[in-house]
């Protein structure tokens, strides 16, 4: 167990972390997940608040066991090495926000970080856009974060706000076996569009469950890779994020889902204004709250109550994305220039903007 | 000293670290800060409350050319001792 551990908190730990988790999401996609989408985060969590009837795009509603595999791996982890630990009350309505607008940011783009990863892995150049958005937008949560900006301690809790998200995850992995028919037609599952594009669930369950232990074991994280580079030159998470690149392009041209260009990738779009201020918004909004969204989820896992708060505000921003119409649009029906996406970016980078400049050492009472 | 709820320096002696309840980055840059002022041969105690939050520290000082110990509380706690090597 020992050996193990120092392993996974080594550089080659992180770095086979990342080839591994690159490797597996590729082969999801390989199994029938949407392409360049593999084990989106963003889009897994879209597609949940939409099977729950939160939103109607009928093409993107499904209980996508990742998620779930990502928390439980986590948490299975998290006990076997006795790190669960219930804690929570670090500003979570603020918390609640950041994951609202990291969503609406993320759907602009159409991905969160790692699928931004694996879109360029398969040869989708507009991911090179958010990317660049990403790097800005966690650049400009490191200069807040060097001026004072936090959100405060965290405190334990009692054991029941740790274990609230694992249990809701538990009540969502129930829905997608037992598939109950409600008279009002929840849960949603699309016959259609990247929504119907799904591995095997009990694999993709699995394959999860993977990640989500090594995941945890190695604390990797998108965001943080780009923060510590930026922060401290600490290049140890950055290795195994270019690790996923590797292994995710390697299995794409194993499986022959390698596709260079930029008009007609699979569900994204061409608008580069939205590619690049989705992500700069998505990737403020997680340096302020202090991970990427599949972190979140392995921190929920170990009984982070404000991480699990984050997630939830995810979930409802896919919800509002989708309903407000803010979400990027696949090609061909690119996105305006000026719409209701861009907008509610606009919005989203004003508020983030605000907590950075306010929620100080010079705040305190 | 004035008990702070946003940062640790305040509420802690001068080689004693309190970074419970912080979030990544928060308790390396803390360190990271302490760090800067300690001689060759002077400890610190980094009292964090996560295994993220251990191995990110032990790691940071590690890198910076200390000896560390970690030592885990009754509570959960982890207490990092870091020397600097003379």
């Amino acid at each position: 167990m020992k050996r193990l551990h120092d392993f996974l908190k080594s550089r080659w730990g992180i770095v086979s972390a990342g080839l591994l988790i690159g490797i597996l999401a590729s082969t999801l996609q390989k199994l029938g997940n949407p392409k360049n989408m593999g084990i989106c985060v963003a889009c897994f969590e879209r597609d949940i608040a939409g099977s729950l009837g939160l939103h109607r795009a009928s093409t993107v509603q499904y209980i996508r066991p990742e998620i779930i595999g990502f928390v439980f791996g986590a948490l299975i982890a998290a006990l076997l090495f006795r790190e669960y630990r219930a804690r929570a009350g670090s500003a979570p309505i603020i918390r609640f926000m950041l994951g609202f607008f990291a969503m609406v940011g993320a759907l602009a783009f159409l991905g969160c970080p790692w699928r931004a990863l694996l879109r360029l892995a398969g040869g989708d150049g507009n991911a090179i856009v958010g990317l660049l958005g990403l790097i800005c937008g966690v650049g400009i949560g490191v200069l807040f974060i060097r001026s004072g900006y936090n959100l405060g301690r965290s405190r334990d809790a009692h054991p029941a706000v740790g274990a609230m998200l694992p249990l809701l995850m538990l009540g969502l992995l129930l829905l997608l076996i037992i598939k109950p028919i409600l008279p009002s037609g929840v849960p949603f599952f699309s016959a259609e569009g990247p929504g119907s594009q799904r591995a095997n669930y009990l694999a993709a369950l699995g394959i999860a469950v993977v990640i989500g232990f090594v995941a945890q074991r190695t604390r990797f994280c998108t965001m943080g890779a780009i923060r510590d580079v930026i922060l401290m030159r600490d290049f140890h998470l950055g290795s195994g994020v270019v690790a996923l690149l590797v292994g995710a392009f390697i299995m794409n041209l194993v499986y022959g889902q390698f596709h260079w260009g930029f008009a007609g990738q699979p569900v994204a779009h061409t608008n580069q204004l939205l590619n690049f201020g989705g992500m700069l918004l998505a990737g403020l909004a997680f340096a302020l709250a202090g991970g990427c969204p599949g972190r979140q989820l392995f921190l929920s896992g170990e009984g982070d109550g404000d991480a699990a708060v984050f997630v939830l505000g995810m979930i409802v921003g896919a919800a509002f994305a989708h309903n407000f119409t803010t979400a990027g649009t696949p090609y061909p029906n690119n996105p305006p220039a000026w719409g209701w996406g861009t907008g509610a970016v606009l919005v989203g980078l004003v508020f983030c903007l605000a907590l950075g400049f306010l929620m100080r050492r010079s705040v305190e009472g | 000293m004035r008990e702070s709820f946003y940062h640790s320096e305040e509420v802690n002696a001068l080689d004693i670290l309190d970074c419970r309840g912080l979030s990544c980055p928060l308790p390396v840059m803390h360190t990271r800060k302490k760090l800067e002022k300690l001689a060759a041969g002077e400890s610190l105690e980094v009292i964090v409350d996560t295994g993220t939050s251990r191995d990110n520290v032990s790691r940071l000082a590690k890198k910076e050319g200390c000896e560390v110990t970690v030592r885990e509380t009754e509570e959960g706690n982890y207490i990092l001792t870091i020397t600097r090597k003379a």
